[in-house]
């Protein structure tokens, strides 16, 4: 094994770095349902790239800023998160029944998604493209900066909005009794759509900078799922700083080990710390 | 039941042992009876192969179209059974068996991909039926004697493929020096890879840089960078579908502008609307461009399939080799058909291994190995967001040579 150069380790790290931000942003939303909500929701990942598509087509066709597409996309899928919780309830699924229902919802999302903008690869040639900041003999993108900038800020202001607002601490209480909440006077109903409404937003966020860094395929939806599952397992369900630090930490050593060894054995990687978490603290995932 | 000329003719020519025959794309109108032949196979719908299979959809649709439009087979319309194998080798070969017990098919094409064919190909050979197919990239593995391969490659594409590539490289103005080959691990991709690498060292290249990745990796940053340290003088990309572009992102991104790089295979569309494909080269055997318009069915095909592609909002609309293989495949079928004028899988297998099928790719024969001819692939580069054939000369776009960065 040949010990790689600064400059290659430094720049392998960084793309890490950004591609962890991207697994922490898918995982924010999935992490939130799973966790308060006990919905496993894998239509969150069909979620994410029907809205890299409309940010594709908002800005391709429209000439819309690609940042500025999230005014449209995060209300309506705001509005989608609260449809699906509102279904959800209403036919009282349950967690494992979640998981087949939104596989259902996913593959119907992705037969949408074909349909609209066929099975071809769609590229987003975003003003930003080309915009990177250089730092000595590294260089930073643009659009990679601002997801990984996007993660954190989210992820931050929903931590600090479960633990240090009235909402938040309402949430949690929803989360962790649902019944108990409600003696007090909690709207669990309410809050539930809420978090669900959020979840979906945070799935439109994350698919605006997927559009914004890679070339877009319907089938793309689940390549992404196994190693963001891990990124929310990793991090601990309900935890919104949990798949942020997670995914940095898979992103960073897939990154590593790409830059050290044949990039072939970066996938493991992430199943790899899964399992050592699992085995390491079975009662905190 | 009116007869055109070429039918007319069919008997004389079969009778003459025709060593060299060919079906035009657009013929008279004529008339139709009795219960279609059906044609069975899948496509990759769905999935991960999915962009590249609807290429074949439509091609099949316009061939199986105009085909009945001409008076189908042997005086029948023709219905293409087609059904959705996902992606999926294990689904492909549960598919072929219900085109073959439960939909009764007349004849089996297809379906798109290597893995997808093999599983199509063990049911082929378990019910003794005649398999065309369009997209196979393994020439080793097709072992069984009724399959009949239309994407003409040659019987050991891992060597001739990579040698075409050097030598045009060789004979260009920068000949390289140093090699870094980096491949997905998709089996025939990584098959291609591999042979590259012992070409390369056969003729004398250093190998800088050798890397492999699962394919459906997402990252390109540390393979990006690992290039860029390397500074090969020629890249070896054994990249499928959207692995070329993401790792034509991950260069940018880090502002290494690639040396002349080789695509195995890139998605078509995204390359020439994007400007880093610029100059980036791929295997072909069919350029919508001179010479090879010239060749059988070629400006009809072309034609149609610029209009429907348009209407399908296919990013790249002009044929290529997807398309290309894709209606050899239906013009190998007619022209065995109307020739021998049967539909018995035997007859018709005999027929195509002593006779040459003129076809879109040129002509097409299967008395070599594992029923493989000749090679007749070419090496295209995106120039001016087109691509275009720039080796071997005489099947070059008139004016295009090979340019590197």
């Amino acid at each position: 094994m040949q010990m790689p150069s600064l400059e290659l380790l430094g720049q392998s790290l960084l793309s890490g770095l950004f591609i962890g931000g991207l697994y922490g942003l898918l995982g924010l939303g999935l992490s939130l349902s799973w966790g308060m909500l006990r919905q496993i929701n894998l239509a969150h990942f069909a979620l994410a790239f029907l809205g890299a598509y409309l940010t594709y087509q908002l800005s391709e066709h429209f000439k819309l800023d690609p940042f500025l597409t999230m005014l449209i996309i995060v209300p309506g899928f705001f509005l989608i998160g609260m449809a699906m919780h509102w279904m959800f309830a209403k036919f009282k699924v349950t967690p494992f029944n979640s998981l087949l229902v939104t596989f259902g919802l996913a593959v119907i999302i992705e037969s949408l998604i074909q349909w609209i903008w066929s099975a071809d690869y769609r590229k987003l040639e975003s003003p930003y493209s080309d915009i990177k900041f250089q730092v000595g003999k590294l260089f930073l993108p643009l659009p990679e900066l601002m997801t990984l900038l996007i993660a954190i800020a989210l992820s931050i202001a929903t931590w600090a909005l479960l633990r240090y607002t009235h909402l938040g601490k309402a949430m949690r209480a929803m989360s962790e009794n649902p019944k108990m909440a409600s003696a007090f006077g909690i709207n669990e109903p309410m809050l539930a759509l809420l978090l669900s409404g959020a979840a979906s937003a945070f799935a439109g966020v994350a698919g605006a900078c997927l559009a914004l860094s890679f070339t877009l395929a319907p089938s793309q939806i689940y390549a992404w799922v196994g190693v963001v599952f891990s990124a929310v397992m990793i991090g601990g369900l309900g935890n919104p700083l949990g798949p942020l630090v997670a995914g940095i930490v898979i992103g960073l050593s897939e990154a590593a080990t790409m830059a050290v060894t044949a990039p072939a054995w970066a996938p493991l990687v992430s199943f790899s710390l899964l399992i050592a978490v699992l085995l390491l603290r079975p009662g905190k995932v | 039941m009116k007869t055109n000329r070429r039918q007319a003719l069919k008997p004389l020519l079969a009778a003459a042992g025709a060593p060299l025959l060919s079906m035009p794309f657009a013929g008279a109108a004529n008339a139709q009876s009795g219960t279609p032949i059906r044609v069975g196979g899948t496509l990759a719908l769905t999935g991960p192969l999915s962009a590249t299979a609807m290429i074949h959809k439509l091609t099949g649709e316009i061939y199986v179209e105009q085909l009945n439009k001409r008076g189908g087979l042997l005086g029948r319309p023709v219905e293409w059974v087609l059904k959705d194998d996902q992606s999926k080798p294990d689904l492909a070969r549960t598919l072929y068996e219900q085109l073959v017990t439960v939909d009764k098919v007349d004849l089996l094409i297809g379906p798109y991909a290597t893995a997808n064919i093999l599983s199509a190909m063990g049911v082929a050979q378990r019910y003794s039926k005649i398999l065309v197919h369009h997209t196979f990239g393994i020439p080793s593995l097709a072992k069984y004697d009724m399959q009949f391969p239309t994407w003409a490659t040659g019987p050991t594409p891992e060597t001739s493929g990579p040698n075409m590539v050097l030598d045009a490289l060789a004979a260009g103005p920068k000949p390289p020096k140093t090699i870094a080959i980096v491949t997905s691990k998709f089996p025939s991709v990584h098959f291609m890879s591999v042979g590259a690498r012992d070409v390369a060292k056969k003729r004398g290249m250093q190998e800088v840089l050798w890397l492999e990745w699962e394919f459906g990796n997402r990252d390109f940053g540390a393979i990006a960078s690992r290039l860029k340290a390397a500074r090969p003088d020629f890249i070896w990309g054994g990249v499928i579908a959207l692995e070329g572009m993401l790792l034509l992102d991950a260069m940018k991104k880090i502002d290494y502008a690639p040396p002349t790089m080789f695509h195995f295979l890139p998605s078509p569309g995204p390359m020439i609307k994007s400007p880093d494909g610029n100059l980036g080269l791929a295997m072909t055997i069919f350029e919508q461009h001179e010479p090879m318009m010239k060749n059988a069915g070629a400006v009809e095909f072309a034609k149609i399939f610029n209009e429907r592609a348009a209407k399908a909002s296919l990013p790249d609309t002009s044929v290529d080799t997807q398309a290309a293989a894709s209606f050899s495949a239906w013009q190998i079928f007619e022209t065995a058909v109307t020739t021998t004028k049967s539909l018995d899988d035997k007859t018709l297998a005999a027929w195509l291994k002593k006779n040459t099928v003129n076809t879109i790719q040129g002509p097409i024969r299967f008395d070599g190995v594992n029923n493989y001819g000749d090679d007749l692939t070419k090496l295209k580069q995106v120039q001016n967001g087109e691509w275009a054939v720039v080796w071997p000369k005489p099947f070059a776009k008139p004016g295009a040579t090979l340019n590197t960065p």
